[in-house]
């Protein structure tokens, strides 16, 4: 018989392992999986975790890993905070794509003009733009207590419709013989999000997730913002006590990761994709749930989940190009990731006890 | 073979780093009203854990009617004629009282079979009790009578009941005493677990006192005196705690025309409540839990704010402002639930010394917190209040009740308050613990604090306060001198405002 018994006190080497644990448990049951579809387990693995470092086109694919992991990491980040709060903003996606929009659209009305200010302002536009597509879910649950979760994972698809609709019609390129999609941006001096170092991937956006990362970390252990944001997740009426204003948290939490996601957009658009077009978002917002808790919503822990996470994707088409794995299967693959890390998570508050139940 | 009814041998059961039950051993007769005493973690709830099949001792034995008795979990015991009834209500409040006792059963009959059954037991015994009342209507008594009934109806053999008189008005105690009473003639053994060692004295016929674990003693109460059994229980002596005479201080904390609706759902509204608070007096208020205690506490402390000028301090309105703003008047609380609400479970005692200390004791600056400031206060209230933890890194829930009461108190009590109101200070804390929490807030009154305390504890309450007032659904009592209110004149205004209410809606 197993039993479940609980900890005094969370284990704190539990909530170290448990993600290495997770991604073993993954790499076990995606190899069956791979296994099952009729390929090799360990080559399979080998392929999405080995290959794109060291492998054959490692110089291509090394660069890709920031450009993937910086998004990630970004809005992971944002994400986090809130979800410490339990406030659950699960449409970073649509928040990313609107950052997007504003951030181009701030370009595309300054074209062909070159000056030093438009990358700034496409900055400071996109983080807006995210943060208002995040306020809307925000001010409905502290107006009228709707469900953030609903909200903001329904504005996803609006999100979506808003981007088509901006590629057809409102940014679409005049030059562009008809075809959907905006200018390119790479195209444009002043508005490109260049790399920093040519060939390692590293654009501004990777920079900007850094300055996240560093400034969450500092913020939840040391500020007393970060205090009443893991307060209210631990204990609402202890944080109702202690004087949080949960309306402002909510706020607060909602705008910053929505913030975030606009600013990843925005790097996105600006840089790696180039142009608003219809199929411009590819998911960074939802799997940057994912990579949330793989990093126990620890800042430092993001960064290495959104690494990981960035690592599965470009190891996943690497697969999908040379052993012929569906694209699904990969998604199943970053899916058990997250069940396995969440089904694991209980060691860090419960220990197995081992114990026959003794006879009648 | 021996005619007691439950036999109790050697037993011992031991957790990572301490001993619950340490070689513990007696006897208990059929019919015998026995009482189990001891500080808090001497190791009662374990014991009793042990006979109702929720904890497996590691070794020794039990013999019921003479027969091995080893029960692997609640069910099997109540087989056996071992009944329960918990401190802590395990009741849904939007179900009724039938479909909560149904939920109990092994094989329930229909509902109006069941409905039926109830009203016959709790008529025998003299708990009244309306079958398709919902319980979130209820009472804390009538919730508890719903538990009794729950386990009556199985015909135990044995009833423990843990601390059942903590929500009772002494009223409602007489009813419970007489049933308890008739129970016992007729034969059904009863395991009593209480902290109030005169209802022991005139309840039990027989009590095992335990501390730190182990038997310490047994002795008849009736004819052993409280102060004995209390030091028995402790191990050392007790001292009672002093109070000065001096009360003439100016108003501090005045409240004119309260009405706050409750947060939740089965709240009770606050209705017109008044009072006053000098310099240096404590305001004792009485009354069952759930008749508004928590709503005057959040109303006070500012977690539920109201028109500003309901509430005055040192003729400051203060009504509008937030927890944090009233801090910095002096305003401070410490709120009956200490895990979740007063202190946040897994956090540790450092960051639950910030939780509510970040105002008075600058540990802030910029917003920027300074931990090292926060684990001073911490180790601080841990030192003057004789915390017992590891350290203070200890996450909050790894304290037992009552040395996290003396965190939580302590925490308050430091931060020199001009104004402190506390929720049932003591509520689950040993003897000698509880003497010192009283005699902090006391000491916090004559130097020249207003304190209100809220209890159930109608003898903490005339311990420690110079006037008392009763809340009762809502309202609160005139406030009278406590000196020279007897037992019977506190119970009639426990329950007098109720009945005028009742009075009012008829005429």
């Amino acid at each position: 018989m197993l039993r479940l018994e609980r900890r005094p006190s969370p284990s704190k080497v539990w909530s170290y392992i448990t993600p290495l644990v997770a991604v073993v448990a993954t790499m076990i049951a995606g190899g069956l999986l791979f296994y099952v579809l009729g390929k090799n387990p360990i080559e399979a693995i080998r392929t999405i975790f080995w290959d794109p470092l060291f492998g054959e086109f490692a110089s291509y694919s090394r660069p890709q890993l920031l450009v993937k992991a910086g998004p990630l990491i970004l809005i992971a980040t944002g994400l986090a905070l809130g979800f410490k709060a339990g406030i659950w903003n699960i449409g970073a996606e649509g928040q990313y794509i609107v950052g997007a929009i504003c951030g181009a659209a701030v370009a595309l009305a300054f074209y062909p003009m070159e000056a030093w200010f438009i990358f700034p302002l496409m900055i400071i536009c996109g983080a807006l733009g995210g943060m208002a597509w995040a306020m809307i879910p925000a001010f409905l649950k502290v107006r009228f207590g709707t469900n953030e979760i609903l909200v903001s994972l329904m504005l996803v698809y609006v999100a979506e419709q808003l981007l088509a609709a901006m590629s057809l019609g409102l940014l679409k390129n005049p030059e562009g013989f008809g075809f959907p999609g905006s200018r390119n941006l790479q195209h444009y001096p002043s508005a490109f999000n260049a790399e920093v170092f040519a060939g390692t991937g590293m654009h501004w956006g990777v920079v900007a997730a850094l300055i996240a990362v560093i400034m969450a970390y500092i913020m939840l252990g040391r500020h007393v913002l970060g205090f009443q944001i893991r307060l209210t997740g631990e204990a609402p009426r202890a944080a109702g006590f202690a004087g949080v204003n949960t309306a402002r948290l909510v706020m607060i939490c909602l705008g910053l990761s929505g913030a975030l996601a606009g600013l990843a957009g925005m790097f996105e658009v600006a840089g790696p994709a180039g142009q608003v077009s219809i199929d411009f978002n590819v998911g960074y917002g939802f799997t940057a749930i994912i990579v949330a808790f793989l990093g126990r919503l620890n800042p430092l822990g993001i960064l290495l989940a959104g690494l990981l996470m960035a690592l599965t994707y470009i190891g996943g088409e690497l697969a999908q190009l040379t052993l012929g794995l569906p694209s699904a299967a990969i998604q199943v693959f970053q899916g058990m990731l997250l069940f396995f890390l969440l089904a694991v998570d209980m060691l860090t508050n419960f220990r197995i006890r081992f114990g026959k139940k003794e006879a009648v | 073979m021996t005619d007691a009814l439950l036999k109790i041998s050697g037993l011992t059961k031991a957790y990572p780093g301490v001993v619950a039950n340490d070689n513990v051993s007696f006897e208990i007769q059929p019919g015998e009203v026995h009482a189990l005493l001891g500080e808090n973690g001497a190791g009662k709830s374990t014991l009793v854990k042990m006979i109702y099949g929720l904890v497996k001792p590691d070794s020794g034995q039990m013999h019921l009617h003479g027969a091995e008795f080893a029960p692997i979990n609640p069910s099997f015991a109540r087989q056996h004629g071992v009944a329960m009834v918990f401190q802590h209500f395990s009741l849904f409040d939007a179900l009724t009282v039938a479909e909560n006792i149904a939920l109990g059963m092994e094989n329930p009959p229909s509902q109006r079979d069941l409905a039926a059954r109830i009203k016959e037991v709790s008529e025998e015994y003299g708990l009244p009790l309306e079958p398709f009342h919902q319980v979130g209507d209820l009472s804390a008594g009538e919730r508890q009578r719903v538990e009794i009934i729950r386990c009556l109806l199985q015909n135990p053999k044995l009833l423990i009941m843990d601390e059942p008189t903590s929500v009772l008005t002494p009223q409602e105690v007489e009813i419970l005493f007489t049933t308890l009473r008739q129970l016992s003639q007729e034969g059904t053994a009863i395991l009593y677990i209480s902290h109030k060692l005169e209802e022991i004295r005139s309840l039990c016929d027989h009590a095992t006192i335990l501390r730190l674990g182990k038997n310490v003693g047994e002795c008849v109460p009736s004819e052993t005196s409280a102060r004995d059994m209390a030091e028995m229980m402790v191990g050392s002596t007790l001292h009672t705690p002093e109070r000065k005479a001096d009360k003439g201080g100016d108003v501090v904390l005045e409240i004119k025309d309260l009405s706050v609706a409750s947060p939740n759902q089965f709240g009770t509204s606050l209705k017109n409540v008044q009072m006053s608070v000098r310099a240096g007096e404590i305001l004792g208020i009485g009354g069952v839990a759930g008749n508004g205690q928590d709503e005057l506490l959040a109303a006070i402390s500012g977690e539920v704010p109201t028109n500003a000028e309901t509430i005055c301090v040192n003729g400051q309105s203060v009504g509008a402002l937030g927890p944090n703003a009233r801090r910095k008047l002096g305003i401070l609380a410490a709120p009956e639930e200490r895990l979740g609400h007063a202190a946040a479970p897994a956090m540790s005692l450092t960051e639950n010394a910030l939780l509510s200390g970040a105002i008075r004791k600058g540990l802030l600056s910029n917003g920027f917190i300074s931990w090292s400031g926060a684990r001073e206060f911490a180790a601080d209230i841990i030192e003057k209040f004789d915390v017992r933890t590891p350290g203070t890194e200890t996450a909050a829930r790894a304290l037992s009740g009552g040395n996290l009461q003396k965190f939580v108190i302590g925490r308050e009590i430091m931060q020199n308050p001009d104004v402190l109101i506390v929720n049932q200070p003591t509520w689950g804390v040993d003897a000698s613990a509880a003497a010192d929490i009283r005699q902090a807030l006391l000491d916090l009154a004559a130097g020249g604090a207003a304190v209100v305390v809220i209890s159930q504890d109608l003898d903490e309450l005339t311990e420690i306060s110079d006037r008392f007032a009763a809340l009762n659904e809502g309202r609160l009592s005139e406030s009278r001198e406590m000196a020279g209110l007897t037992v019977d004149q506190i119970g009639l205004m426990l329950g007098g405002a109720h009945d005028m209410e009742a009075a009012h809606a008829h005429a």
